[in-house]
Protein backbone atom coordinates (compact mmCIF):
# COMPACT_ATOMS: atom_id res chain seq x y z
CA UNK A 1 0.00 0.00 0.00
CA UNK A 2 2.82 2.52 0.79
CA UNK A 3 4.27 1.53 -2.84
CA UNK A 4 1.34 2.07 -4.30
CA UNK A 5 1.84 5.97 -2.88
CA UNK A 6 5.07 6.14 -3.43
CA UNK A 7 5.53 4.15 -6.40
CA UNK A 8 4.98 8.06 -8.41
CA UNK A 9 7.82 9.79 -7.05
CA UNK A 10 10.69 10.57 -9.15
CA UNK A 11 14.19 12.09 -9.60
CA UNK A 12 11.62 14.34 -11.73
CA UNK A 13 11.08 16.31 -8.62
CA UNK A 14 14.33 17.71 -8.53
CA UNK A 15 12.75 19.93 -11.04
CA UNK A 16 10.70 21.60 -8.92
CA UNK A 17 13.50 22.21 -6.04
CA UNK A 18 15.05 23.74 -9.30
CA UNK A 19 12.49 25.95 -9.97
CA UNK A 20 12.06 27.13 -6.45
CA UNK A 21 16.13 27.54 -6.46
CA UNK A 22 15.86 29.79 -8.99
CA UNK A 23 12.93 31.83 -7.82
CA UNK A 24 15.12 32.02 -4.60
CA UNK A 25 18.51 33.06 -5.88
CA UNK A 26 17.09 36.29 -7.50
CA UNK A 27 15.49 37.15 -3.97
CA UNK A 28 17.60 35.71 -1.63
CA UNK A 29 18.64 38.78 0.36
CA UNK A 30 15.20 39.98 1.17
CA UNK A 31 14.00 36.40 1.84
CA UNK A 32 16.48 34.45 3.48
CA UNK A 33 18.04 36.90 5.83
CA UNK A 34 15.44 38.69 7.63
CA UNK A 35 13.54 35.58 9.32
CA UNK A 36 17.09 35.00 11.07
CA UNK A 37 17.49 37.98 12.66
CA UNK A 38 14.29 36.82 14.79
CA UNK A 39 16.26 33.93 16.93
CA UNK A 40 19.16 36.10 16.37
CA UNK A 41 17.22 38.01 18.93
CA UNK A 42 15.36 35.38 21.15
CA UNK A 43 19.22 34.00 21.57
CA UNK A 44 20.29 37.77 22.65
CA UNK A 45 17.07 38.61 24.96
CA UNK A 46 16.77 35.19 26.41
CA UNK A 47 20.79 34.52 26.55
CA UNK A 48 21.42 37.45 28.25
CA UNK A 49 18.77 38.51 29.28
CA UNK A 50 17.69 35.61 31.31
CA UNK A 51 21.30 34.56 31.29
CA UNK A 52 22.47 36.93 34.04
CA UNK A 53 19.68 35.44 36.37
CA UNK A 54 20.31 31.87 35.49
CA UNK A 55 24.09 31.90 35.15
CA UNK A 56 24.46 27.64 34.42
CA UNK A 57 21.71 25.20 33.74
CA UNK A 58 21.70 21.41 34.93
CA UNK A 59 20.73 19.43 31.86
CA UNK A 60 21.67 15.73 31.80
CA UNK A 61 24.14 15.91 34.87
CA UNK A 62 26.07 18.75 33.10
CA UNK A 63 26.06 22.41 33.78
CA UNK A 64 26.22 24.80 31.02
CA UNK A 65 25.86 28.25 30.57
CA UNK A 66 22.02 29.32 29.83
CA UNK A 67 23.23 30.79 26.17
CA UNK A 68 25.21 27.52 25.18
CA UNK A 69 21.46 25.45 26.81
CA UNK A 70 19.11 27.79 24.41
CA UNK A 71 21.39 27.92 21.11
CA UNK A 72 20.37 24.25 20.15
CA UNK A 73 16.98 24.68 20.79
CA UNK A 74 16.81 28.19 18.97
CA UNK A 75 18.75 26.13 16.11
CA UNK A 76 15.75 23.48 16.23
CA UNK A 77 13.07 26.22 16.26
CA UNK A 78 14.72 27.87 12.64
CA UNK A 79 14.40 24.50 11.05
CA UNK A 80 11.02 24.15 12.19
CA UNK A 81 9.79 27.53 10.93
CA UNK A 82 11.48 27.73 7.91
CA UNK A 83 10.54 24.13 6.71
CA UNK A 84 7.02 24.68 8.07
CA UNK A 85 6.38 28.31 6.51
CA UNK A 86 7.99 27.25 3.41
CA UNK A 87 5.45 24.27 2.47
CA UNK A 88 2.21 26.45 4.29
CA UNK A 89 2.11 29.86 3.16
CA UNK A 90 4.91 29.58 0.04
CA UNK A 91 3.54 26.76 -1.37
CA UNK A 92 -0.21 27.26 -1.04
CA UNK A 93 0.51 30.90 -2.64
CA UNK A 94 1.97 28.71 -5.30
CA UNK A 95 -0.63 26.04 -6.18
CA UNK A 96 -3.60 28.40 -5.44
CA UNK A 97 -2.93 31.55 -6.26
CA UNK A 98 -0.19 31.26 -8.98
CA UNK A 99 -0.91 28.23 -10.64
CA UNK A 100 2.65 27.30 -10.34
CA UNK A 101 1.19 23.47 -9.51
CA UNK A 102 -1.02 23.40 -12.89
CA UNK A 103 1.59 24.61 -15.00
CA UNK A 104 3.69 21.82 -13.79
CA UNK A 105 1.55 19.33 -14.05
CA UNK A 106 0.95 19.79 -18.00
CA UNK A 107 4.88 17.83 -18.25
CA UNK A 108 6.02 14.60 -17.85
CA UNK A 109 6.13 15.49 -14.11
CA UNK A 110 3.15 14.19 -11.52
CA UNK A 111 1.72 15.27 -8.57
CA UNK A 112 3.95 12.52 -6.43
CA UNK A 113 7.10 14.68 -7.82
CA UNK A 114 5.61 18.43 -7.79
CA UNK A 115 4.94 17.27 -3.99
CA UNK A 116 8.38 15.88 -2.93
CA UNK A 117 10.02 18.89 -4.96
CA UNK A 118 8.57 21.35 -2.60
CA UNK A 119 9.17 18.93 0.41
CA UNK A 120 12.57 18.95 -0.48
CA UNK A 121 12.92 22.43 -0.87
CA UNK A 122 11.54 23.20 2.24
CA UNK A 123 14.11 20.93 3.92
CA UNK A 124 16.51 22.49 2.22
CA UNK A 125 16.05 26.18 3.15
CA UNK A 126 15.71 24.79 6.90
CA UNK A 127 19.38 23.12 6.41
CA UNK A 128 20.43 26.62 5.25
CA UNK A 129 19.21 28.32 7.78
CA UNK A 130 20.46 26.03 10.12
CA UNK A 131 23.85 26.43 8.81
CA UNK A 132 24.00 30.26 9.04
CA UNK A 133 23.32 29.66 12.63
CA UNK A 134 25.62 27.31 13.36
CA UNK A 135 27.71 29.75 12.02
CA UNK A 136 26.51 32.17 14.19
CA UNK A 137 26.66 31.05 17.10
CA UNK A 138 29.93 29.05 17.05
CA UNK A 139 31.27 32.54 17.43
CA UNK A 140 30.44 32.42 20.66
CA UNK A 141 31.70 28.75 21.29
CA UNK A 142 28.38 27.62 22.07
CA UNK A 143 28.84 24.57 19.81
CA UNK A 144 31.66 21.58 20.44
CA UNK A 145 33.32 19.78 17.36
CA UNK A 146 33.27 18.00 15.61
CA UNK A 147 29.63 15.99 16.66
CA UNK A 148 28.26 19.76 16.72
CA UNK A 149 28.94 19.01 12.35
CA UNK A 150 26.47 15.96 12.78
CA UNK A 151 23.43 18.78 12.51
CA UNK A 152 23.71 19.53 9.61
CA UNK A 153 22.02 16.59 8.01
CA UNK A 154 19.75 16.25 11.11
CA UNK A 155 18.45 19.73 10.13
CA UNK A 156 17.86 18.34 6.66
CA UNK A 157 15.73 15.12 7.70
CA UNK A 158 13.81 17.34 10.30
CA UNK A 159 13.50 19.89 7.87
CA UNK A 160 11.51 17.51 5.77
CA UNK A 161 9.63 16.65 8.80
CA UNK A 162 8.39 19.76 9.35
CA UNK A 163 8.16 20.70 5.91
CA UNK A 164 5.93 17.31 5.52
CA UNK A 165 3.74 18.69 8.24
CA UNK A 166 2.96 21.46 6.53
CA UNK A 167 2.09 20.24 3.57
CA UNK A 168 -0.39 17.65 5.14
CA UNK A 169 -2.25 21.70 6.20
CA UNK A 170 -1.53 22.62 2.63
CA UNK A 171 -3.56 19.93 1.46
CA UNK A 172 -6.28 20.16 3.94
CA UNK A 173 -6.96 24.28 3.90
CA UNK A 174 -9.81 26.19 2.11
CA UNK A 175 -8.33 29.61 2.51
CA UNK A 176 -4.79 30.68 2.95
CA UNK A 177 -5.86 32.45 6.65
CA UNK A 178 -6.45 29.04 7.91
CA UNK A 179 -2.97 28.49 8.52
CA UNK A 180 -3.23 30.32 11.71
CA UNK A 181 -4.87 27.38 13.16
CA UNK A 182 -1.87 25.23 12.87
CA UNK A 183 0.56 28.17 13.49
CA UNK A 184 -1.14 29.08 16.94
CA UNK A 185 -2.13 25.84 17.83
CA UNK A 186 0.78 23.82 16.43
CA UNK A 187 3.85 25.92 16.15
CA UNK A 188 3.82 28.38 19.29
CA UNK A 189 3.23 25.95 21.75
CA UNK A 190 5.80 23.28 20.32
CA UNK A 191 7.99 26.62 20.68
CA UNK A 192 7.61 27.25 23.89
CA UNK A 193 6.87 23.72 25.88
CA UNK A 194 9.32 21.56 23.78
CA UNK A 195 12.23 22.72 25.84
CA UNK A 196 13.82 25.24 24.02
CA UNK A 197 13.73 27.77 26.82
CA UNK A 198 14.09 25.73 29.69
CA UNK A 199 14.24 21.90 30.88
CA UNK A 200 11.13 19.98 30.09
CA UNK A 201 11.60 17.87 33.47
CA UNK A 202 11.12 21.97 35.06
CA UNK A 203 7.74 21.51 33.82
CA UNK A 204 4.31 19.65 35.69
CA UNK A 205 5.07 15.72 34.94
CA UNK A 206 1.41 15.68 32.57
CA UNK A 207 3.12 18.55 30.54
CA UNK A 208 6.55 16.20 30.15
CA UNK A 209 4.09 13.69 28.55
CA UNK A 210 2.44 15.97 26.25
CA UNK A 211 6.01 17.65 25.17
CA UNK A 212 6.54 13.99 24.78
CA UNK A 213 4.73 13.61 21.74
CA UNK A 214 6.14 16.97 19.66
CA UNK A 215 8.23 16.40 17.23
CA UNK A 216 10.31 19.71 18.41
CA UNK A 217 10.83 17.79 21.72
CA UNK A 218 12.85 15.31 20.01
CA UNK A 219 14.32 17.61 17.55
CA UNK A 220 16.05 19.85 20.28
CA UNK A 221 16.91 16.71 22.51
CA UNK A 222 18.89 15.50 19.04
CA UNK A 223 20.73 18.73 18.31
CA UNK A 224 21.47 19.60 22.13
CA UNK A 225 23.11 16.25 22.66
CA UNK A 226 25.23 17.19 19.50
CA UNK A 227 26.00 20.37 20.27
CA UNK A 228 27.55 19.51 23.48
CA UNK A 229 28.65 16.24 22.20
CA UNK A 230 27.24 14.16 25.30
CA UNK A 231 24.80 11.42 23.62
CA UNK A 232 22.51 9.84 25.79
CA UNK A 233 20.76 6.79 25.11
CA UNK A 234 17.71 8.69 25.06
CA UNK A 235 19.06 10.39 21.95
CA UNK A 236 19.11 7.25 19.50
CA UNK A 237 15.48 7.34 20.67
CA UNK A 238 14.67 10.96 19.82
CA UNK A 239 16.39 10.24 16.71
CA UNK A 240 14.33 7.20 15.86
CA UNK A 241 11.01 9.03 16.67
CA UNK A 242 11.83 11.64 14.09
CA UNK A 243 13.03 9.24 11.45
CA UNK A 244 9.89 7.59 11.74
CA UNK A 245 7.81 11.10 11.91
CA UNK A 246 9.16 11.89 8.71
CA UNK A 247 8.83 8.93 6.94
CA UNK A 248 5.05 8.87 7.87
CA UNK A 249 4.57 12.42 7.47
CA UNK A 250 6.22 12.34 4.31
CA UNK A 251 4.07 9.79 2.89
CA UNK A 252 0.63 11.36 4.15
CA UNK A 253 1.35 14.42 2.72
CA UNK A 254 1.35 12.73 0.00
CA UNK A 255 -2.03 11.33 -0.12
CA UNK A 256 -3.49 14.49 1.16
CA UNK A 257 -1.92 16.69 -1.59
CA UNK A 258 -2.62 14.33 -4.40
CA UNK A 259 -6.53 13.76 -2.81
CA UNK A 260 -6.48 17.86 -3.16
CA UNK A 261 -4.76 17.94 -6.75
CA UNK A 262 -6.19 15.47 -8.81
CA UNK A 263 -10.11 14.97 -8.47
CA UNK B 1 -6.99 1.45 -33.26
CA UNK B 2 -5.84 3.21 -36.35
CA UNK B 3 -1.88 4.19 -36.09
CA UNK B 4 -3.04 7.43 -37.76
CA UNK B 5 -5.59 8.11 -34.14
CA UNK B 6 -3.84 10.30 -31.71
CA UNK B 7 -7.25 10.29 -29.20
CA UNK B 8 -9.86 7.93 -29.06
CA UNK B 9 -12.27 7.72 -26.23
CA UNK B 10 -14.98 5.29 -25.58
CA UNK B 11 -17.61 5.54 -23.19
CA UNK B 12 -15.52 8.44 -21.57
CA UNK B 13 -17.42 9.74 -18.06
CA UNK B 14 -15.94 11.52 -15.67
CA UNK B 15 -18.09 12.06 -12.38
CA UNK B 16 -17.30 14.49 -9.36
CA UNK B 17 -19.44 13.92 -6.08
CA UNK B 18 -22.85 15.21 -6.74
CA UNK B 19 -22.72 15.59 -10.39
CA UNK B 20 -21.20 13.97 -13.75
CA UNK B 21 -19.75 15.93 -16.34
CA UNK B 22 -19.13 13.57 -18.57
CA UNK B 23 -21.40 10.84 -19.67
CA UNK B 24 -20.14 8.89 -21.80
CA UNK B 25 -18.34 10.53 -24.88
CA UNK B 26 -16.84 8.69 -27.81
CA UNK B 27 -14.75 10.41 -30.19
CA UNK B 28 -11.62 10.20 -31.85
CA UNK B 29 -9.04 12.61 -33.12
CA UNK B 30 -6.67 11.60 -36.12
CA UNK B 31 -3.47 12.81 -36.87
CA UNK B 32 -3.03 16.52 -38.55
CA UNK B 33 -6.42 17.65 -38.14
CA UNK B 34 -7.96 20.65 -35.92
CA UNK B 35 -10.71 18.73 -33.68
CA UNK B 36 -12.72 21.27 -31.93
CA UNK B 37 -14.93 20.79 -28.89
CA UNK B 38 -18.16 23.43 -28.42
CA UNK B 39 -20.51 23.65 -26.12
CA UNK B 40 -22.16 25.96 -23.90
CA UNK B 41 -20.07 26.79 -20.45
CA UNK B 42 -20.33 23.58 -18.24
CA UNK B 43 -21.08 21.28 -21.22
CA UNK B 44 -18.15 19.16 -20.12
CA UNK B 45 -15.31 20.68 -22.38
CA UNK B 46 -12.17 21.37 -20.30
CA UNK B 47 -12.92 18.20 -18.50
CA UNK B 48 -12.96 16.28 -21.57
CA UNK B 49 -9.76 18.15 -22.39
CA UNK B 50 -8.43 18.04 -18.77
CA UNK B 51 -8.50 13.92 -18.85
CA UNK B 52 -7.02 13.72 -22.26
CA UNK B 53 -4.03 15.47 -20.57
CA UNK B 54 -3.73 13.39 -17.91
CA UNK B 55 -5.09 16.11 -15.54
CA UNK B 56 -7.54 14.29 -13.80
CA UNK B 57 -8.65 10.06 -13.85
CA UNK B 58 -11.48 9.40 -15.96
CA UNK B 59 -14.40 7.97 -13.99
CA UNK B 60 -14.94 5.10 -16.58
CA UNK B 61 -14.60 4.15 -20.48
CA UNK B 62 -11.47 4.08 -22.25
CA UNK B 63 -8.91 6.82 -23.23
CA UNK B 64 -6.28 6.46 -24.92
CA UNK B 65 -3.45 8.95 -26.16
CA UNK B 66 -1.18 8.19 -28.79
CA UNK B 67 -2.25 4.65 -28.88
CA UNK B 68 -1.59 4.42 -24.99
CA UNK B 69 -3.84 4.63 -22.07
CA UNK B 70 -3.93 7.74 -20.45
CA UNK B 71 -4.14 6.07 -16.58
CA UNK B 72 -1.02 4.20 -16.72
CA UNK B 73 1.31 5.90 -19.61
CA UNK B 74 0.68 10.25 -18.25
CA UNK B 75 4.63 10.80 -18.48
CA UNK B 76 5.25 9.64 -21.75
CA UNK B 77 1.97 10.95 -23.10
CA UNK B 78 2.22 14.53 -21.24
CA UNK B 79 5.83 14.68 -22.78
CA UNK B 80 4.27 14.78 -26.09
CA UNK B 81 1.40 17.31 -25.50
CA UNK B 82 1.45 21.02 -25.54
CA UNK B 83 -0.98 22.12 -22.93
CA UNK B 84 -2.65 25.73 -23.53
CA UNK B 85 -4.87 26.14 -20.79
CA UNK B 86 -8.07 28.19 -20.07
CA UNK B 87 -6.30 30.26 -17.37
CA UNK B 88 -2.98 31.67 -17.73
CA UNK B 89 -0.39 29.92 -14.99
CA UNK B 90 2.61 31.52 -16.38
CA UNK B 91 5.07 31.64 -13.35
CA UNK B 92 4.80 35.04 -12.10
CA UNK B 93 8.30 34.33 -9.67
CA UNK B 94 10.48 34.58 -13.13
CA UNK B 95 10.53 37.12 -16.14
CA UNK B 96 9.49 35.70 -19.82
CA UNK B 97 12.84 34.29 -20.43
CA UNK B 98 13.16 32.30 -17.23
CA UNK B 99 9.47 30.90 -18.08
CA UNK B 100 10.91 29.34 -20.88
CA UNK B 101 13.88 28.47 -19.89
CA UNK B 102 12.52 26.95 -16.20
CA UNK B 103 9.32 25.21 -18.16
CA UNK B 104 11.74 23.68 -20.84
CA UNK B 105 13.49 21.80 -17.82
CA UNK B 106 10.80 19.98 -17.00
CA UNK B 107 10.96 18.34 -20.07
CA UNK B 108 14.28 17.40 -19.88
CA UNK B 109 15.50 19.93 -22.70
CA UNK B 110 19.33 20.77 -21.92
CA UNK B 111 19.85 24.36 -22.02
CA UNK B 112 21.58 25.05 -25.31
CA UNK B 113 18.36 23.30 -26.81
CA UNK B 114 16.54 25.17 -24.57
CA UNK B 115 18.18 28.68 -25.70
CA UNK B 116 17.68 27.77 -29.27
CA UNK B 117 14.24 26.87 -29.06
CA UNK B 118 13.43 29.75 -26.57
CA UNK B 119 14.45 32.50 -29.39
CA UNK B 120 12.45 30.97 -31.95
CA UNK B 121 9.55 31.09 -29.91
CA UNK B 122 9.80 34.47 -28.90
CA UNK B 123 10.00 35.50 -32.22
CA UNK B 124 7.37 33.55 -33.73
CA UNK B 125 4.90 35.02 -30.94
CA UNK B 126 6.48 38.39 -31.21
CA UNK B 127 7.65 38.70 -27.86
CA UNK B 128 11.23 38.36 -28.34
CA UNK B 129 11.85 42.60 -26.95
CA UNK B 130 9.69 41.57 -23.94
CA UNK B 131 12.45 39.07 -23.09
CA UNK B 132 13.58 40.52 -19.44
CA UNK B 133 9.79 41.58 -18.76
CA UNK B 134 8.55 40.30 -15.61
CA UNK B 135 4.89 38.67 -16.30
CA UNK B 136 2.87 41.36 -14.99
CA UNK B 137 4.32 43.69 -17.09
CA UNK B 138 2.87 42.07 -20.08
CA UNK B 139 -0.65 42.71 -21.34
CA UNK B 140 -3.77 39.74 -21.51
CA UNK B 141 -2.81 38.89 -25.09
CA UNK B 142 1.02 38.99 -24.70
CA UNK B 143 0.10 36.49 -21.59
CA UNK B 144 -1.86 34.51 -23.81
CA UNK B 145 0.77 34.21 -27.00
CA UNK B 146 3.45 33.36 -24.15
CA UNK B 147 1.28 30.19 -22.82
CA UNK B 148 0.80 29.53 -26.76
CA UNK B 149 4.19 29.85 -26.87
CA UNK B 150 5.42 27.61 -23.94
CA UNK B 151 2.86 24.94 -24.80
CA UNK B 152 5.32 24.47 -28.22
CA UNK B 153 8.92 24.09 -26.30
CA UNK B 154 9.02 20.20 -26.25
CA UNK B 155 7.87 20.41 -30.00
CA UNK B 156 4.13 18.63 -28.66
CA UNK B 157 2.63 16.12 -31.55
CA UNK B 158 -0.79 17.06 -29.95
CA UNK B 159 -1.51 20.49 -28.98
CA UNK B 160 -4.48 20.70 -26.68
CA UNK B 161 -6.21 24.43 -26.18
CA UNK B 162 -8.24 25.20 -24.06
CA UNK B 163 -10.01 28.23 -24.96
CA UNK B 164 -7.32 29.87 -26.14
CA UNK B 165 -8.94 32.83 -27.34
CA UNK B 166 -11.29 33.81 -24.68
CA UNK B 167 -10.86 37.35 -23.13
CA UNK B 168 -8.61 38.87 -26.35
CA UNK B 169 -9.10 41.37 -28.52
CA UNK B 170 -9.83 40.69 -32.42
CA UNK B 171 -5.96 40.96 -33.28
CA UNK B 172 -4.74 38.75 -30.91
CA UNK B 173 -7.12 35.95 -31.44
CA UNK B 174 -6.94 36.71 -35.07
CA UNK B 175 -3.15 36.53 -34.10
CA UNK B 176 -4.21 33.02 -32.25
CA UNK B 177 -5.85 31.73 -35.09
CA UNK B 178 -2.66 32.80 -37.38
CA UNK B 179 -0.56 30.46 -34.96
CA UNK B 180 -2.45 27.71 -35.49
CA UNK B 181 -3.33 27.72 -39.23
CA UNK B 182 1.03 28.14 -40.01
CA UNK B 183 1.68 25.32 -37.02
CA UNK B 184 -1.22 22.60 -39.21
CA UNK B 185 0.44 23.18 -41.74
CA UNK B 186 3.31 21.29 -40.43
CA UNK B 187 1.46 18.49 -39.83
CA UNK B 188 0.83 19.29 -36.02
CA UNK B 189 -2.73 17.98 -34.54
CA UNK B 190 -5.21 19.97 -32.11
CA UNK B 191 -7.68 19.36 -29.97
CA UNK B 192 -9.66 23.17 -28.97
CA UNK B 193 -12.45 23.46 -27.03
CA UNK B 194 -14.22 27.26 -27.98
CA UNK B 195 -17.92 28.65 -27.33
CA UNK B 196 -16.81 31.00 -30.52
CA UNK B 197 -18.78 29.57 -33.45
CA UNK B 198 -16.40 31.78 -35.70
CA UNK B 199 -13.24 30.35 -34.43
CA UNK B 200 -14.51 26.52 -34.59
CA UNK B 201 -15.56 27.53 -38.51
CA UNK B 202 -11.85 28.90 -39.15
CA UNK B 203 -9.72 26.41 -37.40
CA UNK B 204 -11.75 23.03 -37.30
CA UNK B 205 -11.76 20.28 -39.95
CA UNK B 206 -14.19 18.48 -37.49
CA UNK B 207 -15.93 18.58 -34.40
CA UNK B 208 -18.17 17.56 -31.58
CA UNK B 209 -21.21 19.91 -29.95
CA UNK B 210 -21.40 19.05 -26.44
CA UNK B 211 -24.02 19.84 -24.14
CA UNK B 212 -24.65 18.71 -20.60
CA UNK B 213 -22.21 16.32 -20.79
CA UNK B 214 -23.17 14.85 -24.21
CA UNK B 215 -22.17 14.75 -27.50
CA UNK B 216 -25.23 16.10 -29.67
CA UNK B 217 -23.60 16.44 -33.37
CA UNK B 218 -20.21 15.48 -35.17
CA UNK B 219 -19.18 16.50 -38.25
CA UNK B 220 -17.32 19.08 -40.16
CA UNK B 221 -18.46 22.82 -40.04
CA UNK B 222 -19.68 23.19 -43.36
CA UNK B 223 -20.84 19.48 -43.04
CA UNK B 224 -23.29 20.39 -39.99
CA UNK B 225 -24.31 23.49 -41.70
CA UNK B 226 -25.61 21.90 -44.25
CA UNK B 227 -27.61 18.67 -42.25
CA UNK B 228 -29.38 21.67 -39.24
CA UNK B 229 -29.61 24.21 -40.68
CA UNK B 230 -29.65 24.47 -44.17
CA UNK B 231 -27.54 26.92 -46.72
CA UNK B 232 -29.53 29.96 -45.31
CA UNK B 233 -31.23 32.15 -42.61
CA UNK B 234 -34.09 34.57 -42.76
CA UNK B 235 -33.85 36.53 -39.54
CA UNK B 236 -37.22 38.79 -39.01
CA UNK B 237 -37.44 41.39 -36.20
CA UNK B 238 -40.30 43.39 -35.89
CA UNK B 239 -42.61 40.71 -37.04
CA UNK B 240 -46.35 40.41 -37.61
CA UNK B 241 -48.45 38.59 -35.86
CA UNK B 242 -49.56 36.15 -39.17
CA UNK B 243 -46.33 35.31 -39.55
CA UNK B 244 -46.36 32.24 -37.61
CA UNK B 245 -49.32 31.01 -38.94
CA UNK B 246 -47.61 31.57 -42.21
CA UNK B 247 -44.99 29.48 -41.11
CA UNK B 248 -46.86 26.64 -40.05
CA UNK B 249 -48.73 26.70 -42.82
CA UNK B 250 -45.50 26.16 -45.29
CA UNK B 251 -44.06 23.59 -42.61
CA UNK B 252 -41.44 25.69 -42.51
CA UNK B 253 -38.10 25.19 -39.76
CA UNK B 254 -38.29 28.25 -37.56
CA UNK B 255 -37.40 29.24 -34.27
CA UNK B 256 -39.09 32.20 -31.91
CA UNK B 257 -37.37 34.00 -29.51
CA UNK B 258 -38.87 37.12 -28.04
CA UNK B 259 -37.74 39.89 -30.53
CA UNK B 260 -37.16 37.76 -33.27
CA UNK B 261 -38.19 34.94 -35.69
CA UNK B 262 -35.43 32.44 -37.01
CA UNK B 263 -36.45 30.82 -39.86
CA UNK B 264 -33.68 27.84 -41.35
CA UNK B 265 -34.82 27.58 -45.37
CA UNK B 266 -33.88 25.67 -48.22
CA UNK B 267 -35.49 27.02 -51.18
CA UNK B 268 -35.14 30.75 -49.31
CA UNK B 269 -34.66 33.23 -52.08
CA UNK B 270 -38.46 32.49 -52.50
CA UNK B 271 -39.78 32.72 -49.52
CA UNK B 272 -37.17 35.47 -48.21
CA UNK B 273 -39.00 38.19 -50.18
CA UNK B 274 -42.67 36.69 -49.98
CA UNK B 275 -41.82 36.75 -46.20
CA UNK B 276 -39.91 40.26 -46.53
CA UNK B 277 -43.38 42.12 -48.54
CA UNK B 278 -45.92 40.80 -46.28
CA UNK B 279 -44.64 39.63 -42.29
CA UNK B 280 -42.08 42.39 -42.20
CA UNK B 281 -42.22 45.96 -40.41
CA UNK B 282 -38.81 46.43 -39.13
CA UNK B 283 -35.74 44.21 -40.06
CA UNK B 284 -35.40 41.64 -42.33
CA UNK B 285 -32.30 39.95 -43.34
CA UNK B 286 -31.34 36.54 -45.17
CA UNK B 287 -27.83 35.44 -44.12
CA UNK B 288 -25.70 32.16 -44.85
CA UNK B 289 -26.29 30.12 -42.05
CA UNK B 290 -23.42 29.44 -39.81
CA UNK B 291 -22.31 27.34 -37.26
CA UNK B 292 -23.76 29.74 -34.51
CA UNK B 293 -27.47 28.69 -35.70
CA UNK B 294 -26.43 25.19 -35.58
CA UNK B 295 -24.99 25.51 -32.18
CA UNK B 296 -28.30 27.61 -30.94
CA UNK B 297 -30.53 24.99 -32.50
CA UNK B 298 -28.87 22.28 -30.84
CA UNK B 299 -28.20 23.65 -27.43
CA UNK B 300 -30.62 25.96 -27.33
CA UNK B 301 -31.20 29.40 -26.62
CA UNK B 302 -31.44 29.41 -22.69
CA UNK B 303 -28.63 30.57 -20.60
CA UNK B 304 -26.85 27.74 -18.93
CA UNK B 305 -25.48 28.88 -15.82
Amino acid sequence: MITAITQNVSWRCLRVWQRNATVYLKTWQVNFLPPLLEPMFFLFAFGFGLGQLLKTVSYNGTEISYLAFIAPGIISTVIMNYAFFETTFASFVRMYFQKTFDAILATPLLVEDVVTGELLWGATKAMLASCLMIIFVSFFGLLKYPSALWIIPVSFVSGLLFASIGMIFTGMVRQIEQFNFPFFLFITPMFLFSGVFFPISAMPGWVQKIALILPLTHLVIVIRQLAMNQISPFFFVSLGVLLTLTAVCFILSLVMMKKRLVK
Amino acid sequence: MNKNTVVEAKKLTKSFRDFTAVKGIDFSVAAGECFGILGPNGAGKTTTVRMVSCFMPATEGRLEVFNLPVNNFPRQIKARLGVCPQEDNLDPDLNVLQNLLVYARYFDINRKEALKRTEEILDFIGLASKKRSAIEELSGGMKRRLVFGRSLLNRPDLLILDEPTSGLDPQGRHQVWEYVAELKTSGKTFLLTTHYMEEAAQLCDRLIIMDEGKIVTEGSPAELIKKLVGRNVIEVSGYRKDLEPFLKEKNALYEKTPSRIIIFSKDSEHFFSEISQKFCDAVCNLRMANLEDVFLKLTGRDLKE
